[in-house]
């Protein structure tokens, strides 16, 4: 089936803070295709597929099934049109069994008829060689076995176009064979398929071609054969560029990794050795999900690494709580500020009420609006102590975070410390931070902005599918090779190293 | 001025979902037979006309009132406390336990009063903790946990009346032997109620509006009830509070439970609780965490129970109208309240 794409545009959130996710989106793919999509985080790709899939509705513009306009409201709509998505996550039923759960969304039948559903899963399996038992229970499934149900699930379903959202995330090599052969035959035989990843391998090995995208604009499309240094500069190149890069001034060790590994849903990290010197600020990059999110909480103490060591200071803290690494002056920043961060529905006032130490029984709000206002005009928020966080800007929520930050710091843990800020509030909290680091403050911090990366680490680490690279000199490292490094490419470098590091 | 517009429009919203109820309940009663208008005026007549009436009101209204303040304790840390029945349950075994070890002894009437409070406040505490326990170490809901709960106070009051706290002779569902008038609380001439009781009352609902207003403890409880992610990572040991704000209702419940004992039934019955905790979830529903509103709305909800009282005698009504009513009121209050929200979202 043929889809296209005409003018899609989505902005999620209103004035200022407004995120323009999808702008214009003009795209063709015809049947038989097998078309990648390339972009970083944020970079519109998912949103796009949400929209296709009816997860979302686009703000305007129009989608075309061979030619016809089509209204995709839900979900629904859009598997009635022929259009499946798998997930990231698949979104299946772990505690039912395989049979029932590929039974499931079949429309318009009061009765149930197991054993049509059965030979016909048997038939798709042998077609594509999976061996899934129909009475065996979802959860017993590995993700590339829970994948290859919810494909059959998807084409039982009568789906001509099938999206896979980063599909060959946390399945093994084998398994990833087995999908692509699938991919590959189900495009022989008409289906559409869209392939959306961040992994520049797979999406060369398997796409006939590639579209990219950057903060929500269709930049370009590319076909075999494929240039990484041009898909790279294609999804990474920026026109804002920062300020000078500064290296820091550094002191003692603040924290110590020794052959830390951390396990996650799907992946292990071995994170190996590292010294974070006060003073210093070490760049997280990579996709998200690479696992640098793991070992920025491992090191909050709110995961809990499997092996190896983890000092702060001189303290051994390994395998302590959260709140004993707050205690000894680590503070974690999420990524998420209404979620995890601020409490929507308590005033700016009763958050830096509730930063400090409770002193006695009773509050003193009169020293506590003093304090707010303070800290109000300290770290320019636009708000005063009793406006509700939720009814701030994102902007200003991240820099209430950051004045709800304790004094003295060893150690900061940042998630994406300027997500979503515009050019001038990033340059103003990275100058907060380094005000911190001048004063003995060590930070760690997510970004997948590589230029951010770059502007302000002293050294990085580099995540690939729980890859950890060594730490690299940010100074003598350029966007192109780290945008490489995130894609999968140019690792054989470390893979020496990386034994070495391993052993020591 | 927006501002003012929005208040002007939460308060009409509220009022339609008053009027809904009423509505509803209005039609009910025309469903049954009875003739509505006679119905309310029944009810407020039963409620209000007399000073019997009004202090019946407030016999209902200490202990509804006493659980109420404990649920807004819960609620302001995002727990339902569905047990909260069986804390007033286990509050009033305590209270009956003690005041039946000191029947006999030669200690000070008053003293024994006190210390058989003490105990009741005691054991909605523990029964609650368990709840907050079963939460936090089990993994088991609040719900689920609180309501298990009530069924095995209910039982344990069953077991003790029929059992060891047995009347002489043939143990019966009117429950233990009443307590000598010693070891009652003062009551007023006269009247049922207690004065004592009443302030126990309101001193629960100032202590509990102070706490949450004005201290660190009550602003953490909130900042756990919002958003326990972002408390715990701003420093908050959640689960301590959680533990913390079921002990503070458990205490409340229990004192409802005490009261119940020593100012209302004067001894152990089947069903002592009377309700007033599922009721009293109703009432901490439909004031929002405002402390003080709990006070009126707990008495109009208490007034509703006296009032209904003579409605089987002269209209051959069930008096459980009035509870159509209460449900009522939180059902459609809230609906129009989810409905204002869902009409300024767009």
């Amino acid at each position: 089936m043929l889809i296209e794409t005409k003018g899609i545009s989505k902005t999620f959130g209103t004035g200022s803070s407004a995120v323009h996710a999808n702008v214009d989106i003009n795209i063709t793919i015809p049947s038989g295709m097998i078309q990648g999509v390339l972009g970083e985080n944020g970079a519109g790709k998912s949103t796009l597929m949400k929209i296709l899939s009816g997860f979302i509705r686009a703000d305007s513009g129009q989608i075309l099934l061979d030619g016809k306009p089509v209204d995709i409201r839900t979900p629904v709509d859009a598997i009635r049109y022929g259009i499946g998505m798998l997930h990231q996550d698949p979104l299946d039923f772990p505690p039912m069994h395989v049979l029932d759960n590929f039974m499931l969304g079949q429309d318009g039948r009061l009765i149930l008829d197991p054993n049509k559903a059965r030979d016909e899963l048997l038939r798709l399996e042998e077609r594509f060689g999976f061996s899934i038992s129909p009475e065996s229970y979802v959860d017993s499934l590995t993700v590339g076995e829970r994948q290859q149900l919810e494909i059959m699930r998807l084409l039982w379903m009568g789906v001509q176009i099938l999206i896979l959202d980063e599909p060959t995330t946390g399945i093994s090599a084998p398994q990833k064979e087995v999908l692509f052969s699938t991919i590959r035959s189900l495009a022989q035989e008409g289906k559409t398929i869209i392939f959306v990843s961040h992994k520049l391998e797979d999406v060369e090995l398997l796409c006939y071609k590639v579209a990219v995208f950057r903060q929500g604009i269709f930049v370009g499309e590319m076909q075999p054969p494929y240039m990484t240094e041009k898909l790279v500069e294609m999804m990474f190149n920026k026109a804002i560029s920062l300020e000078k890069h500064e290296p820091s001034t550094m002191g003692s060790v603040n924290l110590k990794m020794s052959s830390l590994e951390i396990e996650g849903y799907r992946i292990h990290i071995n994170a190996g050795n590292l010294e974070l010197l006060a003073g210093e600020v070490i760049g997280l990059s990579g996709m998200e999900g690479s696992g640098q999110e793991l070992l920025l909480r491992c090191c909050a103490g709110l995961i809990r690494p499997v092996a190896g060591q983890l000092m702060i200071g001189s303290k051994n803290l390994t395998g302590k709580p959260y709140l004993a690494f707050l205690e000894n002056n680590v503070a974690f920043l999420p990524a998420s500020r209404l979620e995890e961060g601020l409490v929507p529905g308590m005033t700016l006032m009763e958050h830096f009420i509730l930063a400090e130490k409770s002193r006695g029984f009773f509050l003193d709000l009169v020293d506590g609006r003093t304090r707010a206002n303070d800290r109000i005009s300290e770290y320019n928020i636009h708000g005063t102590p009793s406006t509700p966080v939720e009814s701030l800007s994102g902007g200003n929520q991240q820099r209430a975070l950051l004045a709800l930050l304790r004094t003295p710091l060893n150690v900061l843990l940042l998630e994406h410390p300027t997500r979503g800020l515009d050019i001038e509030s990033t340059i103003y909290i990275w100058r907060k931070l380094k005000e911190r680091c001048s004063k003995g403050t060590a930070i760690i911090f997510i970004s997948s902005d590589l230029e951010e990366i770059l502007q302000y680490s002293d050294r990085i680490l580099v995540f690939f599918s729980g890859r950890v690279s060594p730490p690299l000199e940010a100074a003598s490292t350029s966007v192109d090779q780290l945008g490489q490094l995130i894609g999968g490419k140019g690792w054989e470098v470390f893979s020496r190293q990386g034994e070495e590091n391993a052993k020591a | 001025m927006r501002k003012l517009s929005s208040t002007w429009l939460n308060i009409g919203f509220q009022l339609l979902g008053v009027i809904l109820a009423l509505a509803f309940t209005t039609l009910i009663l025309v469903l049954a037979g009875a003739p509505p208008l006679q119905t309310y005026g029944l009810i407020i007549t039963g409620a209000f006309n007399s000073a019997s009436g009004i202090s019946n009101d407030l016999v209902v209204w200490v202990p509804l009132i006493l659980s109420t303040a404990g649920l807004l304790i819960t609620f302001s840390a995002g727990l339902w406390n569905i047990g909260v029945e069986g804390q007033i349950t286990l509050g009033a075994i305590f209270t009956t336990g003690v005041l039946r070890i000191f029947l006999d002894t030669n200690v000070p009437p008053w003293l024994i009063i006190l210390l058989g409070i003490l105990a009741g406040m005691l054991g909605g505490a523990l029964w609650a903790i368990l709840v907050g326990a079963l939460k936090t170490f089990g993994g088991v809901n609040e719900i689920f946990g609180g309501l298990g709960l009530n069924f095995v106070a209910t039982a344990l009051t069953l077991w003790l009346i029929f059992g060891p706290w047995q009347r002489p002779g043939v143990g019966s569902m009117s429950g233990t032997v009443p307590f000598p008038e010693r070891l009652w609380l003062p009551q007023i001439p006269g009247l049922r109620m207690s004065i004592w009781s009443v302030v126990l009352g309101i001193a629960a609902v100032l202590v509990v509006y102070l706490l949450l207003r004005s201290t660190y403890l009550g602003l953490k409880l909130k900042a756990v009830g919002k958003n326990v992610r972002a408390a715990f990572l701003i420093g908050i040991p959640t689960s301590k509070y959680m533990m913390i704000s079921f002990f503070g209702c458990g205490l409340l419940a229990g004192l409802a439970g005490a009261v119940q004992v020593v100012a209302v039934y004067h001894r152990l019955i089947p069903s002592i609780s009377s309700g007033y905790g599922f009721l009293g979830l109703l009432v901490a529903m439909l004031v929002n965490y405002h402390a003080i509103w709990a006070v009126f709305i707990a008495f109009f909800y208490a007034s509703l129970n006296i009032g209904a009282i003579q409605l089987p005698i002269v209209l051959k009504l069930d008096s459980t109208i009035s509870g159509i009513l209460q449900g009522m009121l939180v059902l459609f209050v809230l609906m129009v309240d989810g409905v204002r929200q869902r009409l300024l979202k767009k």
